[in-house]
């Protein structure tokens, strides 16, 4: 039961909140992390201690001065460490930058002109987040708090309305009622299949026996895909409110966390709102009076990719090795301890509350017919904004990739759009994309249309020097890794499959290789127990389809057109571009190389072990594979 | 005997011998031993009456258990998407060649450095992403990882003397 009304919680909040003279908010998602943003953080307070300005690092009764807070992931993260101080937005601040941040901006309120973002296109120079085009093209619902506000308290979500649609459902409306503004919301599962949210809950809700459990999936295993993790460090709140407008729909009365154990500030975060919101009586007995209870705990995965499918992460938080096992019984009926069970994407569940915040009505009215609402994509590989992102469903590759992410870079992060080859979306279960397919819009059934699937939102963008072959290959060595090993098609059809392709780019493959190749991945799609069994063939799939002249390049002329796949490297010295200074000739270790000073050079391709030693060491570009 | 597992017998004591939690109660065992030594399996099994069978196929099927010591320091090489299509394979090529690992071989010979490839580590933004230890390194070079290293040894060794 509350112990303090919301309404309270946020008049407190707000009028402490005015005691504060201004705000400084320093991005502490992974990325930015990985970049040093603590040190930023840390040499916030040891600057403001020594510059004598007062600051505070929480709302409370006695705050004062500047309100210093970490926010979570603010999807920008190639240009972080990220400061905002009140609305002014810099980028790639270090430590040393931040005496002078403090001097100007926080005391004077001055803009220091070289931390702002300069639009490479364009060369305008954005002061504030929103004028920058990669928040501005994008349509921020789900992550519009993570990045603003501090996921360390919860007085502050409640201050943004938070908690009050989890207080509406549960003295307001009836199960069946919220059920069915989840089913009229069209709102569908964000971890891959797509799964209508509604029905979900509402067979679940259906079901007679008394214990329920709710399970949070946050095993977010895709390589590539980060959107979950952003969202537990950055709201873990949202996550728990959406957690118990779905203990609402279907009667649960425990829920379970389940956190990928690579992601120990996703963990952290969502341990200490769950801490938060015991504490003020949100979660716990008789849930807003409602005579239900709720409680959520959190488990920790031991990495395995398998455990994203809900029939092998009941069995991992069970204390069993994380095998799906074969459906119906669906889990909605006998889940978790044989009980019903609803199992919910961390996207999914963060996005509830605005659901019912917004309507079914109004919700429905963003993205596609069938597809509704917004879609977070973890933008990744050759672009100039890798990052994450929020968009409507339906919006096309071509408008994320080039309005959002900034554009297709080559190699050495120069943007050329022109270099785009393909983008493989949804992770390894998912497809290739290419160059005819950037208007496709991105929505689930577009997807799947052409083979590929949206699933977690994954996006990797892919440029010219980009080997299929290769990418195929590395998918298919992720999914034998991660393969539980219970049915044969997919532990035995991904080991096949994988030495097929190590044939192919190593050099030893013929065009039947081809054909065997897709007649088995075509068996495993068809006869595997599981998702992942079903969708590993996919990335071989899509990519002897749209990239066969790369295969036969490589099974027939024994070349690598991308020049990636080293056992089918060629070196050769441009002879127009040699200019003899003898470089090369040092750095090769097998004497390989030979020439005149002055005079162009050449590699005997006998004796040649493909080390790369003399690529590397030109300065000319002279040397090719 | 029960001396010898005191601190095994914390553990258990905190999940209340429950079986279903397996999984964290091998997660903290791990974070006393380093990894999970074959006795302390048995005994899991024993106190938590299932077979060791259980535990050890819980123990090698999850990627985060290692029925192997590990090396002082750990190196994780982020392998995902897009890592991999940044050049993360130069990178695992480089630490292996300077550690002297062969094929199959993930500790250096000293037991000084550990060599783990992991599937993304949710920093995609910074890809090629390196952890040595607790710290995350962005956009690393094959140059920069091994002078990593370098710099790691050179500690190691300020350290002995």
């Amino acid at each position: 039961m509350l112990n303090k009304d919301l309404k309270k919680i946020t008049e407190e909040f707000n009028s402490q909140y005015k005691q504060i003279a201004g705000r400084i908010t320093i991005c502490g998602g992974t990325g930015c992390v990985a970049n040093g943003c603590m040190k930023v953080y840390e040499a916030f307070q040891a600057e403001m201690k020594k510059q004598k300005v007062t600051f505070c690092l929480e709302i409370s009764k006695e705050c004062q001065g500047h309100y210093l807070s970490l926010s979570g992931c603010q999807g920008f993260c190639a240009h972080g460490p990220l400061v905002t101080v009140n609305d002014i937005f810099y980028t790639h601040v270090k430590p040393e930058d931040v005496p002078e941040i403090i001097e100007k901006t926080v005391v004077k309120g001055e803009v220091i002109d070289r931390l702002l973002y300069h639009n490479p296109a364009t060369g305008d120079v954005c002061e504030h987040k929103d004028d920058i085009p990669f928040y501005a093209k994008q349509q921020r619902i789900l992550l519009k708090d993570s990045g603003r506000i501090n996921p360390r308290d919860i007085h502050e979500y409640i201050a943004n309305g938070g908690y009050a649609q989890a207080k509406r459902v549960f003295t307001e409306m009836t199960p069946e009622e919220v059920c069915k503004e989840m089913i009229e919301s069209g709102l569908r599962g964000r971890g891959g299949a797509g799964f209508p949210t509604g029905k979900k809950w509402d067979s679940a809700r259906l079901e007679k026996e008394p214990k329920k459990y709710i399970v949070c999936n946050g095993d977010e295993g895709d390589p590539g895909a980060f959107m979950d993790s952003a969202v537990m460090e950055g709201n873990p709140n949202a996550v728990l409110e959406g957690m118990m407008i779905a203990a609402r729909a279907t009667g649960a009365d425990e829920g379970v966390v389940y956190v990928r154990m690579e992601y120990p500030l996703a963990v952290r975060s969502i341990r200490a709102a769950i801490k938060q919101a015991e504490e003020l009586g949100i979660l716990g007995d008789n849930v807003f009076g409602s005579g239900q209870n709720f409680r959520i705990r959190v488990m920790e995965g031991a990495g395995a990719y398998v455990c994203g499918e809900a029939s092998a992460l009941i069995a991992s938080v069970e204390g069993r090795r994380g095998m799906p096992r074969v459906k119906p019984p669906r889990t909605s009926s006998k889940g978790l301890f044989q009980k019903p069970t609803v199992v919910n994407n961390v996207e999914t569940l963060a996005l509830v509350p605005k659901v019912y915040e917004m309507g079914a009505k109004e919700f429905k009215k963003i993205g596609t017919e069938k597809s509704s609402g917004t879609k977070t994509f973890a933008v990744t590989g050759h672009v100039a904004n890798t990052g994450l992102t929020e968009v409507p469903m339906g919006t096309t590759l071509r408008q994320l990739i080039d309005n959002v992410a900034g554009g297709t870079t080559n190699s050495d992060g120069t943007i050329n759009k022109d270099a785009f080859k393909a983008a493989q979306i949804g992770g390894p279960s998912g497809g290739c994309l290419t160059k005819d397919q950037l208007d496709l819009p991105l929505d689930f059934d577009s997807l799947k249309s052409v083979g590929a699937m949206i699933g977690s939102g994954g996006l990797v963008v892919m440029n010219e020097h980009t080997c299929m072959v290769n990418v195929a290959r590395f998918f298919l060595e992720f999914t034998k890794n991660e393969s539980c090993g219970k049915c044969v098609p997919c532990r035995e059809g991904t080991d096949q499959m994988l030495s097929l392709l190590t044939d192919i780019v190593e050099g030893r493959g013929t065009m039947e290789t081809l054909d065997t190749l897709e007649e088995l991945a075509r068996a495993v799609q068809k006869t595997s127990l599981c998702g992942l069994g079903q969708s590993a063939p996919n990335p071989v799939l899509s990519t002897l389809k749209n990239f066969r002249e790369e295969y036969i390049a490589h099974v027939k002329d024994k070349t690598c057109p991308a020049g990636v796949c080293k056992a089918l490297a060629k070196y050769r010295i441009l002879a127009d571009k040699c200019k003899g200074c003898g470089m090369c000739k040092r750095a090769c270790p097998v004497g390989a190389i030979d020439g005149q000073v002055g005079k162009p050079h050449q590699i005997d391709a006998n004796k040649c072990i493909k080390c790369g030693n003399c690529q590397r060491t030109c300065k000319f570009g002279a040397v090719t594979r | 005997m029960t001396e010898k597992f005191a601190p095994v017998d914390k553990v258990l004591e905190e999940f209340n011998y429950d079986s279903s939690k397996l999984i964290p109660i091998l997660q903290h065992v791990q974070d006393i031993y380093s990894y999970l030594p074959e006795d302390v399996m048995r005994y899991v099994a024993d106190k938590l009456n299932i077979s060791p069978a259980k535990v050890f196929g819980v123990a090698t099927f999850f990627a985060h258990f290692s029925i192997k010591p590990k090396g002082k320091h750990i190196i994780k090489v982020c392998n995902g998407t897009a890592c991999h299509v940044k050049g993360s394979s130069a990178l695992i090529d480089a630490i292996s060649k300077k550690l002297n690992l062969k094929a199959g071989q993930d500790t250096s010979a000293d037991g000084m450095f550990t060599l783990e490839c992991v599937y993304c580590l949710g920093a995609c933004g910074l890809a090629p992403v390196m952890v040595m230890d607790q710290s995350v390194y962005g956009q690393v070079t094959p140059e920069k990882a091994t002078a990593l290293i370098d710099d790691m040894v050179k500690q190691e060794a300020a350290h002995a003397k």
